[in-house]
């Protein structure tokens, strides 16, 4: 029995270990197993593809190639998982998930290519995988990519908008369509086979595309998105696995596709919209708009300084810190952990309330605060917590904006209106660590600031709390 | 209809119903490791990558399979890297208990 006619056996077992790998994901204690038997079947099917080919078919090019390749990747991801910072981790979950995107595309390519340039003529079956490989994943990269920049700051966050951006967006996914139509009817013999010219700028349509499709979503919104192009990603994957006629490739991209379009929609479900909303709506363009401006604001709000924040919570029984994404771009998780240190020597009972969207993507606020060794037993969710609000002394709120907004339980004509939020409202007092008093990524007021049991601390979280610290110290 | 595409079909089908069965419920928490752990399985395209990276000859052939080796093995490798180093975090739990009492003293 040759390597060769066991791949099939090793890619089933594979495929085997994917699907027990998403299902030890989805528990917590299962979650790090989960991984490791995904991890352990992608290094076998990898090690046995590269053994048949290197002792088979591959020339001294093709090993060379595959080598200093594999090279330059494994040294590129593990610099990349490994040295960045751990608020960073949604931008690299998106630029990994770019990457997969343009290997799927670029294997469609070759594959066609090769097909074509072999002149027996062309399946138009495996010209449609390829050609749908090479949009999805030519979406998902660059539309990966936009996500990666917008949230490490290298473009604004905001949702990018411009004169006839609706109609320029139609036109690249129409012209797109067209292209992988035309690409299709050469190969079903229906129109002239065309050039790979064509090819070339199909690929070229589906980057604007990604482009066009990513850079009008707001910054608040790129969770969702991350999560939809994973999705994509993977079906794509599922495509080159048609062209190649691999199943596992079909496995595991479906999977991928599967569990990812779930995922989205719980996480589109957690801020009480559609995916249709996220993608296409432009949060805050019109409504919001509306709301910002619907009051005279001659409201004020009540500005405090760090040493009455310091008194304020000294004194209280009960704290609820509600941390948001002003906490994680502030790196503030330690001094946050400092400060529930010394409030609980002093006998404080403080908690933290973690919202289901809190931070950038579901779970973001649970690994940071992890990160900075909070107990995970201080931790609720937002379900076991709402409750307790009221009999809570002080809510401490740093950098958390939309998911503290009263407005989304109470007025009809907010943008936000339905989604679940905090109640931090009902708390006795409210200090509110903020950096200016510009609105949260959904771009209306929040109500809660101008309550008047709300004190505003602003300042960068991290700043801002080390400051409460000195202060707490100093009356100690 | 060959029997390549029609079997693929099948796959395909059967695998849209496990993925949405396998993690019909997730805790929030885990929503972005899931994310990431899913993310590093497609990563599995490296092994497309290395059956085409010489499919197309010439020098721009060669240029485009090698960045399709290294996207691929990118994706793998930092996907696993990243879902591992997330879930580390919730696993400091034992830990805990005794450094508290370290610090009591």
């Amino acid at each position: 029995m040759t390597l060769e006619s066991l791949i099939p056996v090793i890619y089933l077992i594979t495929a085997v270990t994917f699907i027990l790998g998403l299902k030890g994901l989805s528990g917590p204690t299962t979650a790090v197993g989960g991984n490791r038997i995904a991890a352990a079947g992608m290094i076998v099917a990898v090690a046995a593809t590269f053994a048949t080919k290197a002792f088979g078919s591959y020339g001294s090019t093709g090993l060379a190639l595959t080598i200093a390749g594999m090279v330059v990747g494994t040294v590129a991801g593990v610099a990349g998982g490994r040295l960045v910072k751990m608020t960073a981790m949604p931008q690299m979950v998106a630029i990994f998930n770019g990457c997969g995107g343009g290997a799927a595309a670029l294997v469609s390519i070759l594959e066609y290519t090769h097909e074509a340039q072999a002149g027996t003529g062309l399946a138009w079956g495996a010209v449609l995988s390829s050609v749908l490989g090479l949009m999805i994943g030519g979406v998902s990269f660059s539309g990966s990519a936009v996500a990666y920049a917008k949230l490490q700051g290298v473009i604004s966050a905001r949702a990018y908008r411009y004169p006839g951006q609706r109609l320029i967006t139609g036109v690249v996914f129409v012209a797109m369509i067209l292209l992988a139509a035309w690409l299709v009817a050469g190969a079903a013999g229906i129109v002239e086979q065309p050039r790979l010219l064509v090819l070339v700028a199909l690929a070229v349509a589906a980057l604007l595309a990604g482009l066009a499709l990513v850079l009008p979503i707001g910054g608040a919104d790129m969770p969702v998105v991350i999560s939809l192009l994973n999705a994509f990603t993977g079906l794509a994957v599922a495509m080159a696995g048609f062209v190649l006629s691999n199943q596992l490739l079909i496995v595991a991209g479906t999977l991928v596709g599967a569990s990812g379009t779930i995922l989205t929609r719980l996480m589109s479900k957690a801020m009480n919209r559609s995916i249709a909303n996220v993608l296409f709506a432009g949060f805050g363009a019109g409504a919001g708009a509306a709301v910002g401006a619907r009051e005279g604001d001659t409201r004020t709000q009540r500005a405090i300084s760090a040493e009455d924040a310091a008194i304020l919570l000294g004194y209280a029984q009960n704290v609820i810190i509600v941390p948001g994404y002003g906490l994680a771009v502030a790196q503030a998780q330690h001094a946050v952990r400092e400060l529930a240190d010394m409030l609980e020597a002093k006998g404080v009972n403080v908690r933290y309330a973690i919202h289901p969207v809190a931070g950038r993507m579901p779970g973001h606020m649970n690994v940071l605060l992890a990160e900075a060794n909070v107990p995970y037993e201080k931790l609720y969710d937002m379900d076991q917590i709402n409750e307790d609000f009221k009999n809570t002394d002080v809510a401490l709120v740093i950098g958390a904006n939309d998911v503290t907004n009263p407005a989304a339980r109470a007025d009809k004509s907010s943008p936000i209106y339905g989604m679940p939020i905090l109640n931090v409202d009902q708390a006795q007092n409210v200090i509110v660590i903020k950096r200016s008093m510009r609105s949260g990524f959904a771009g209306i007021e929040n109500e809660l600031y101008y309550d008047p049991k709300t004190g505003m601390l602003f300042g960068d979280a991290k700043k801002a709390v080390e400051q409460v610290i000195a202060e707490l110290k100093k009356a100690a | 209809m060959n029997a390549d595409v029609l079997l693929g079909a099948y796959v395909f089908i059967l695998a849209i119903f496990v993925g949405f069965e396998v993690i019909s419920k997730v805790p929030t928490t885990l929503h972005t490791p899931l994310m990431s752990g899913a993310n590093a399985i497609h990563g599995i395209i490296v092994v497309g990558a290395m059956l085409v990276v010489l499919a197309v000859p010439g020098t721009l052939g060669a240029i485009l399979g090698f960045f399709a080796v290294v996207l691929g093995t990118a994706n793998v490798v930092g996907g696993f890297v990243v879902t591992d180093r997330m879930l580390a975090m919730f696993q400091q739990r034992p830990r805990r208990p005794a450094k508290a009492e370290e610090k009591k003293p």
